[in-house]
């Protein structure tokens, strides 16, 4: 069991070290210029940077972070649902069916809420 | 020797052996050579040349420009690495790290090939499979949210926002799509998967085994609509035109990578590149029946069938078997990387809440509907 994922450490482990070395050695290879003082002010077209550089920005993009999380949750538990599914019909048991049925047509009334009080309309 | 000190070296060495092949010498020039096949495609289709002159340097010899992804590399090394000042340094240099590597760890449980020499062509064969990928692809999010957050600049931090938003709205649909797949076959693990489609048709293509009964002919409908929702949610996962708002020129500048230079942008273009490759890899490996491709094949005892190229088989037929299966694969993924090219230089991008819109209420919606349309064909119709 735990044999099978020492593959993915290695992987990982190479894949890491890929992005980490290409970084190193840009580092030794890369020409260094001057350092000046226009270089280090944030990039707005050639003008100098105005206000905030981290602006205060629609109230929206949580409300979408908020709602993922929660359809996410119900997503994990359709998969053991999805993989068990197949015995319980050789089984003939309906449980199977419409106990999935409900529970999502109880998250069906949290979505339509939020779509009435109108979180995904990003035109308000 | 193959169990010293309790420790499966054969199993470590060739685990090593794929990994290091598969990362340096398949994926690493796929990606430099699809950034080419995108510049040389687009001109095409603008009328246009393209990169057609770097070939062999101090000659005269061009090569159609094949050089061109060599010297950009060389390049991309050789160029100024500025970290400005005004940057949040340690998060300015852990988010290219972050945006490169989920795409290659994704790969590891992705099945390339069948057998070769008696190694089965996958790095890592774990039964959670599918699960694995998402956990990983989902780690990319941080690469670029943190790339727009320490960058300190306007641009970068409305992209990593914007960013962030549409990569989870999109991982619903695509979580959601897959679900009639394992409804149909009650396993998560890939190799699995690419198995039952060799034997019984790929699920997209039933024209063998299992795949002629009248189920599987009715099972078409959702796997294509899960085929059309999954294909699209992985364009916008891999922010691809039409769904690049994250680097939208005319507003953004480059978005999350606006303040990055030489190897670290490097890293991120790369990494999109990557994911690319890794997104073409789950549709082939899921619908198109990953390294399976059927040859139509007369013999006098069994008639007109189906042949299946085993790189299982003992000798060198079983060895040309393995390396025809791989072939096969990276093939299948070259050609849906054309079409991801394709697409980019066609369609326009959308408007940023059209793409709200089509994620969170079309695509769910339908996905939804589509698990309940395959339970009950598999329920009613056994």
């Amino acid at each position: 069991m735990i044999k099978d994922y020492l593959p993915i450490l290695i992987q990982a482990v190479v894949a890491i070290g890929f992005a980490a070395s290409a970084l190193v050695v840009s580092i030794i290879l890369g020409k260094a210029g001057k350092r000046n003082p226009t270089k280090d002010t944030a990039y707005e077209c050639g003008m100098l940077p105005e206000g905030n550089a981290q602006p205060r920005f629609s109230v929206k993009f949580y409300q979408v972070a908020m709602l993922f999380i929660l359809f996410d949750i119900e997503i994990v538990f359709m998969y053991p649902w999805a993989v068990v599914f197949r015995e319980f019909v050789r089984a003939h048991h309906p449980v199977i069916f419409w106990s999935m049925l409900s529970f999502v047509s109880i998250l069906t009334v949290g979505y339509v809420y939020a779509i009435k009080k109108g979180a995904l309309d990003w035109k308000k | 020797m193959n169990d010293f000190l309790g420790i499966d070296w054969f199993f470590l060495a060739t685990s090593l052996a794929k990994t290091l092949g598969i990362i340096f010498l398949v994926v690493l020039p796929m990606v430099s050579y699809t950034v080419y096949a995108e510049r040389r495609i687009s001109a095409l289709i603008q009328d246009r040349l393209g990169p057609n002159r770097t070939g062999i340097p101090f000659t005269n010899i061009h090569m159609e420009g094949l050089g061109q992804p060599i010297a950009d590399a060389v390049k991309f090394l050789l160029k100024e690495d500025l970290t400005p000042a005004h940057v949040n340094t340690f998060y300015f240099w852990l988010a290219p790290c972050l945006a490169m590597a989920p795409s290659l760890l994704t790969l590891s449980v992705i099945p390339f090939g069948s057998w070769l020499f008696g190694v089965p062509m996958v790095i890592a064969n774990v039964n959670i499979g599918i699960l694995f990928v998402f956990a990983i692809a989902s780690l990319s999010v941080y690469g670029i949210v943190l790339a727009g957050w320490s960058s300190n600049s306007k641009y970068s931090f409305l992209g990593g926002v914007r960013s962030t938003s549409q990569m989870i709205s999109y991982e619903l649909s695509l979580g959601l799509s897959v679900i009639p797949l394992f409804l149909l076959l009650g396993k998560l693990n890939l190799v699995d998967i690419v198995d039952y489609q060799a034997r019984n048709g790929w699920l997209l293509l039933p024209l063998w085994g299992e795949g002629l009964t009248l189920r599987r002919w009715l099972l078409l409908i959702p796997l294509l609509i899960s085929f059309v929702v999954f294909t699209i949610s992985i364009f916008a996962e891999t922010n691809r035109l039409p769904f690049d708002l994250p680097e939208a020129e005319t507003e953004l500048v480059a978005g999350y990578h606006t303040e990055y230079s030489s190897m670290k942008f490097a890293l991120f273009f790369l990494g999109e590149y990557a994911a690319m490759i890794t997104g073409s890899s789950l549709i082939v490996t899921l619908f198109l029946g990953g390294w399976h491709l059927p040859i139509p094949w007369w013999s006098s005892g069994a008639g007109f069938h189906f042949a299946l190229v085993d790189g299982a088989a003992p000798g060198i037929p079983g060895i040309l078997g393995g390396l025809f299966n791989i072939a096969t694969f990276f093939g299948k993924v070259a050609v849906l990387l054309a079409f991801f090219i394709w697409v980019r230089w066609t369609l326009p991008r959308f408007r940023y809440d059209q793409l709200m819109r089509l994620g969170w209420i079309f695509f769910f919606e339908i996905a939804l509907v589509n698990i309940f349309l395959t339970a009950g064909i598999l329920f009613y119709l056994p």
